[in-house]
């Protein structure tokens, strides 16, 4: 299916390779191409989610009221996939608990709340590392101190994926500089003006990775970037070209990149790494080299805010935190309310909620978009014109999927490669019918991802009923046994005061036999026995770690139901 | 004559011989279907469904006295698996979208009586006595037993809160489609 | 803030649109159809105006009936289409009832009582024109060839609403020398008389008469060169995709192209068969239509293909002269099982959807490391 025909008016002599599917969305990058990237003063408050990447939540490590300095951490990573988080700028956390998030739904994320002290105090920052003579792990372990994240927009940790190199064998290394969303110049001018920079971070990811030739890939509507780049990787240790990939959209979708650039599929459900090639974004690299070359951690980023609701589309190194609101007043406002206003580009990127979420690490552009750019009319049924077949990238049928998702046969659009699906969006660009393609297909995700959930969750519940029932029938056991030997005690008792009545005349040691005869235990045993099993009943259930809760919360109510 | 009647006579005989070996040897002890549907019953035995725990609801679905939308925790997602586990059709309609549901205590009517946690069947309340207690929303089935217990009426059952983990796009709304004739909903 | 619209990318698009769609289509028909105006004068006009009216009218019906807001689905162009693909097809001089029966029959009972727009299984104006053709054989078969339109012996006006409205026959109406047939049927009948095809080559137009469309006909089929540029650029404007006409076209060329050489005398040539009856507005109009077509590039060809070869039997060996209608159904009927079928490769999957090996590089070294 794939054809294999080089194109060598695109890739500056080295072959290419053709992919299938894609679109040309008018760019729009005109709106902000040729803005210098500017640096926007710190806003009277930030917002700074512990969440900004995918993982686990980072855990806090200030509290209200403490002064924070510049680069300082604040939140680190908690377990295997997570990033630290740190402050932006100097000045004092003045809340710790949950804001609205930058995510389509609006659900609040915790978040620390700095207000600026205007010094811009640093932290005192770790000492610079160089990449030739550092280990690999090193290297990883800095870009993991520093919570450099994906800035793409998928936001892995970057670590993590530096690690890549102890799993697998890798031989190239890709930076994604496609930047193939319309509006978006972020990355343009950053490759623009500071090559050098980039191309540093580029090397230390590389010797982080281990790998033999890198590659910078860069759509052929940028020129300018090529250049940059070209004459910045030219004094590179390692063997490191500039690719120019041809301009359509999802060129930057991470494996299409790879199949453009060598010509190989990453099988389905597989990372790149399993052919031998990781993937880093531009922006990332930059950031790298900001942790490896001044210690410094991620606390800004480049955002272009664009689209002609927007007064001044301008390329902005923003702290992370920037309310979106401070952010567009800082390029001159709205100059009319924007039928969408987006964080990320305008193909894949998400609604904000509100003017008050911040912006986060893997926000790569603020757009605010009239009704004329979106040209998103009320949908009509399908037409099966089979436009979207034709363009996925993925090689799906995104109407029979849709088809299968409106009838909520959710099992059978997963058979007909849901899962395969990258969200790209070029099936509901070019769909005649504006049918929401993309939101069906992430609807039906979502819930069979919550539907996994649910399922997990039963079977966690079912467990922890069949514990209490168990424990429960322990109990009950327990106190039967004990009533059945106090019984037996009394009975015993009795009888020995009517043999005691019977035989007044009869020795004590003849009593001390009849006792023993009788095969009773002696009362005090037979209390602390069940006593000892009540004990046990009521530390049992603490053993076990699944249940995750307060040790004495847990055993009080036991011991109340063990005494009753 | 004589022979085709002895003949047919023999194999009538042979055959019951057959049959009646056959269902001796090959007899199906209990209900199996019974068991498989406990298996996958929410397992909590909460009684909402009217029966006495969940192996009850189980038979009773099994001998198709009880529908298979009889367990309101399990929900939709548990009465289509049913239905599929069965082969009937599921009128799912009556259901409706169901949201997982939990339990929520408000603190300043709890007086720690520790009644609701002694009814949990999955221990998803912690609190002690004559403290306030907390309901874990993991470990919650939204069973109502706790709220029927609570002397003070402190406890109601809710749904599920969303949070970013468990957030996702809604279904879109399909341009007329959906105004003229619903979406229709598929058992299984 | 009204900013706050929940929904999901991507938040551009590109212009196309099903009325954008539709009209383009049209336009695409508009020289082939102006050119049947030219040829069959007024009562064609009459009769594509009034079929395309009942079209409109049927459609704003059933839509109402179905509960969809009437305006916007009358607007998208699909009725306006299907009404005069319906009236394109029908005989230049039939009177008003056959293209409101037509209509009727492809709006109401082959499109929305498969539930309108998007759903229907067969092309209406198929599904038209071949129960028109079974229950009046005779109308459906009424082929004239008058003078064109604005020249002397050509009906005017007032002739035109006669013949349309009035069901007036040609002959009643005094124009004696239109009755013909088309040369498809001509030479059907010819040939079951037993002539070899030299014997009635006399009578048929030459191919430059056949390709231009100097000849009895549907009202808007007879043109294969104007259908053909029409086709092109729908191509170019890559609303359609080129494998279905190109399958179509090429397998019928290619059989008659086979049997013309092994029998010159039995088999028209290949020439023939591309620029008469309605093959060519088949190939870029009627079995392009997307609804009723598959969506895989594959299954394209295979339908395509399927559709040249059955026109090039049908018309060679069956009762009928012309079958391109039976042949739209039939590969219509399939076409549901060419898409469950027939898919693409999935991305990083082999065909049969399993995930791809990760390949070793051509120098062998990646692949996982350790266990």
């Amino acid at each position: 299916m794939t054809k294999f025909f080089p194109l060598k008016a695109f890739s500056g002599g080295a072959k290419l390779f053709s992919i299938k599917g894609g679109v040309h969305p008018k760019d729009f990058k005109a709106l902000s191409a040729e803005c210098a990237i500017e640096r926007m003063p710190a806003p009277s408050l930030l917002r700074v989610p512990l969440q900004q990447h995918i993982g686990a939540e980072a855990e806090p490590i200030v509290k209200q009221g403490d002064d924070v300095a510049k680069g300082q951490p604040i939140a680190v990573g908690r377990g295997a996939v997570s990033a630290a988080v740190h402050a932006p700028t100097s000045g004092k956390v003045i809340a710790i608990g949950r804001f609205v998030a930058p995510h389509p739904s609006g659900l609040p994320v915790a978040t620390i709340s700095i207000r600026p002290d205007g010094e811009e105090r640093w932290a005192e920052l770790p000492p610079p590392l160089d990449p030739e003579t550092a280990a690999p792990s090193e290297i990883a372990a800095r870009v993991a101190a520093s919570g450099v994240v994906g800035m793409g927009g998928a936001t892995f940790p970057s670590a993590v994926k530096l690690n890549l190199g102890k799993r697998f064998t890798l031989e190239t290394l890709v930076i994604n500089a496609a930047e193939c969303e319309p509006y978006l110049t972020c990355d343009d001018r950053l490759l623009r003006e500071r090559s050098e920079a980039v191309a540093d971070g580029v090397f230390c990811i590389a010797k982080a990775l281990g790998v033999s030739s890198i590659i910078v890939a860069i759509e052929a509507n940028k020129p300018k970037a090529i250049e940059a780049m070209t004459n910045a990787v030219a004094g590179l240790a390692i063997e490191a070209r500039v690719a120019t990939v041809p301009t359509r959209y999802p060129m930057g979708s991470e494996k299409h990149l790879v199949q453009t650039l060598t010509g190989r599929e990453t099988p389905a459900r597989a990372l790149t790494a399993d052919i031998g090639i990781v993937v880093h974004n531009a922006a990332t690299a930059h950031a790298v080299h900001r942790a490896m070359r001044y210690g410094e951690p991620l606390i800004s980023r480049v955002v272009t805010v664009s689209g002609k609701a927007v007064r001044r589309p301008a390329n902005v190194e923003t702290l992370i935190g920037t309310p979106i609101t401070d952010l567009l007043d800082h390029c001159g406002g709205l100059s009319e309310e924007p039928q969408r206003l987006l964080l990320g580009g305008p193909m894949m990127g998400q609604p904000a909620p509100s003017l008050r979420a911040p912006i986060v690490k893997g926000v790569n552009g603020v757009l605010g978009l009239t009704a004329a750019e979106c040209r998103r009319a009320e949908s009509m049924p399908c037409i099966r014109c089979a436009s979207c077949v034709s363009v996925c990238p993925c090689g799906l049928t995104p109407l029979e999927l849709h088809a299968r998702i409106k009838n909520e046969e959710l099992d059978g659009a997963v058979e007909i490669g849901l899962l395969d699906c990258v969200a790209c969006g070029s099936c509901s660009f070019v769909c005649p019918s504006n049918i929401p393609l993309v939101q069906s297909f992430n609807y039906a995700k979502g819930k069979l991802t919550q539907q996994q959930r649910t399922k997990h969750q039963q079977e966690e519940t079912k467990r922890l009923a069949q514990q209490r029932e168990e424990r429960m029938a322990r109990i009950a056991a327990a106190k039967k046994e004990a009533m059945a030997k106090r019984k037996a005690e009394q009975a015993a008792k009795k009888k020995a005061k009517e043999q005691k009545a019977k035989e007044a005349a009869a020795l004590k040691a003849a009593q001390e036999e009849a006792q023993s005869g009788a095969q009773e235990p002696a009362p005090g045993a037979a209390s602390a026995g069940a006593a000892a099993a009540a004990a046990r009943e009521a530390t049992a259930p603490n053993e076990n770690p699944a249940q995750k809760r307060d040790a004495a919360a847990k055993a009080a109510p036991d011991k109340t139901e063990a005494a009753q | 004559m004589l022979a085709a009647v002895a003949t047919m006579t023999a194999m009538g005989l042979s055959l019951g011989a057959l049959l009646g070996l056959a269902a001796r040897r090959l007899k199906v002890e209990g209900d199996p279907i019974a068991d498989e549907i406990e298996a996958i019953m929410p397992g909590t035995n909460c009684g909402q469904c009217g029966f006495p725990g969940c192996r009850a609801a189980a038979e009773a679905v099994a001998a198709a006295a009880a529908p298979v939308t009889l367990c309101p925790p399990g929900g939709r997602m548990l009465a289509s698996e049913l239905a599929e586990l069965l082969g009937v059709e599921a009128d799912l309609s009556e259901m409706g979208e169901t949201t997982p549901m939990v339990a929520f205590i408000f603190e300043d009517q709890c007086t720690g009586c520790t009644k609701c946690f002694k009814r949990c069947p999955t221990d998803a309340i912690i609190g002690a006595s004559r403290q306030i207690h907390t309901v874990i929303n993991d470990a919650c089935t939204g069973c109502d037993a706790c709220a029927a217990a609570c002397p003070t009426q402190a406890i109601v059952i809710r749904p599920r809160p969303d949070t970013l983990q468990n957030w996702h796009w809604p279904k879109p709304a399909d341009g007329l489609d959906a105004a003229a004739a619903p979406a229709r909903e598929v058992a299984a | 803030m009204s900013a706050r619209v929940l929904a999901s990318g991507p938040h551009a698009h590109s212009q196309a649109s099903v009325s954008r769609v539709m009209m383009l289509v049209a336009l695409a028909l508009t020289p082939a159809t102006a050119f049947g105006f030219y040829q069959f004068g007024w009562p064609a006009v009459f009769l594509f105006l009034v079929t395309i009216t009942a079209a409109l009218g049927f459609e704003a019906l059933c839509l109402k009936a179905a509960g969809r807001p009437v305006g916007r689905f009358l607007l998208d162009g699909s009725a306006l289409l299907a009404g005069w693909l319906v009236a394109i097809t029908l005989p230049p001089w039939a009177p008003w009832w056959l293209g409101v029966l037509g209509a009727g029959i492809a709006i109401v009972i082959a499109k929305h009582v498969y539930g309108g727009l998007g759903q229907n299984l067969f092309n209406p104006a198929m599904v038209a024109r071949v129960m028109l053709l079974i229950s009046f054989p005779v109308q459906m078969t009424a082929w004239v060839l008058p003078p064109p339109m604005g020249a002397p012996g050509a009906p005017g006006i007032l002739d035109g609403l006669a013949i349309t409205f009035l069901g007036r026959s040609p002959a009643e109406a005094g124009f004696d020398t239109v009755s013909a047939a088309t040369p498809i049927s001509h030479m059907k009948t010819e040939l079951s008389r037993g002539l070899t095809l030299e014997e009635i080559s006399a009578a048929t137009p030459d191919l430059m008469d056949l390709a231009l469309g100097a000849m009895p006909g549907s009202m808007g089929e007879t043109s294969a060169a104007l259908l053909l540029l029409g086709g092109l650029a729908l191509i170019a404007m890559r609303l359609i995709s080129w494998r279905i006409p190109v399958a179509v076209l090429g397998t019928t060329a290619l059989l008659a192209l086979i049997t013309h050489w092994i029998d010159p005398s039995r088999y028209p040539s290949a020439a023939f068969h591309l620029t008469s009856g309605s093959l060519m507005l088949c190939a870029f109009f009627i079995a392009t239509d997307y609804v009723t077509s598959p969506s895989t590039a594959l299954g394209q060809l295979i339908y395509g293909a399927s559709i040249g070869a059955l026109i090039f039997i049908i018309r060679s060996w069956a009762a009928f002269p012309e079958g391109v209608g039976f042949a739209v159904l039939l590969l219509n009927a399939c076409t549901p099982l060419l898409d469950h079928y027939i898919r693409p490769r999935v991305f990083g999957r082999d065909r049969r959807g399993k995930p791809l090996d990760p390949t070793p590089t051509p120098r062998g070294a990646a692949r996982r490391a350790g266990p």
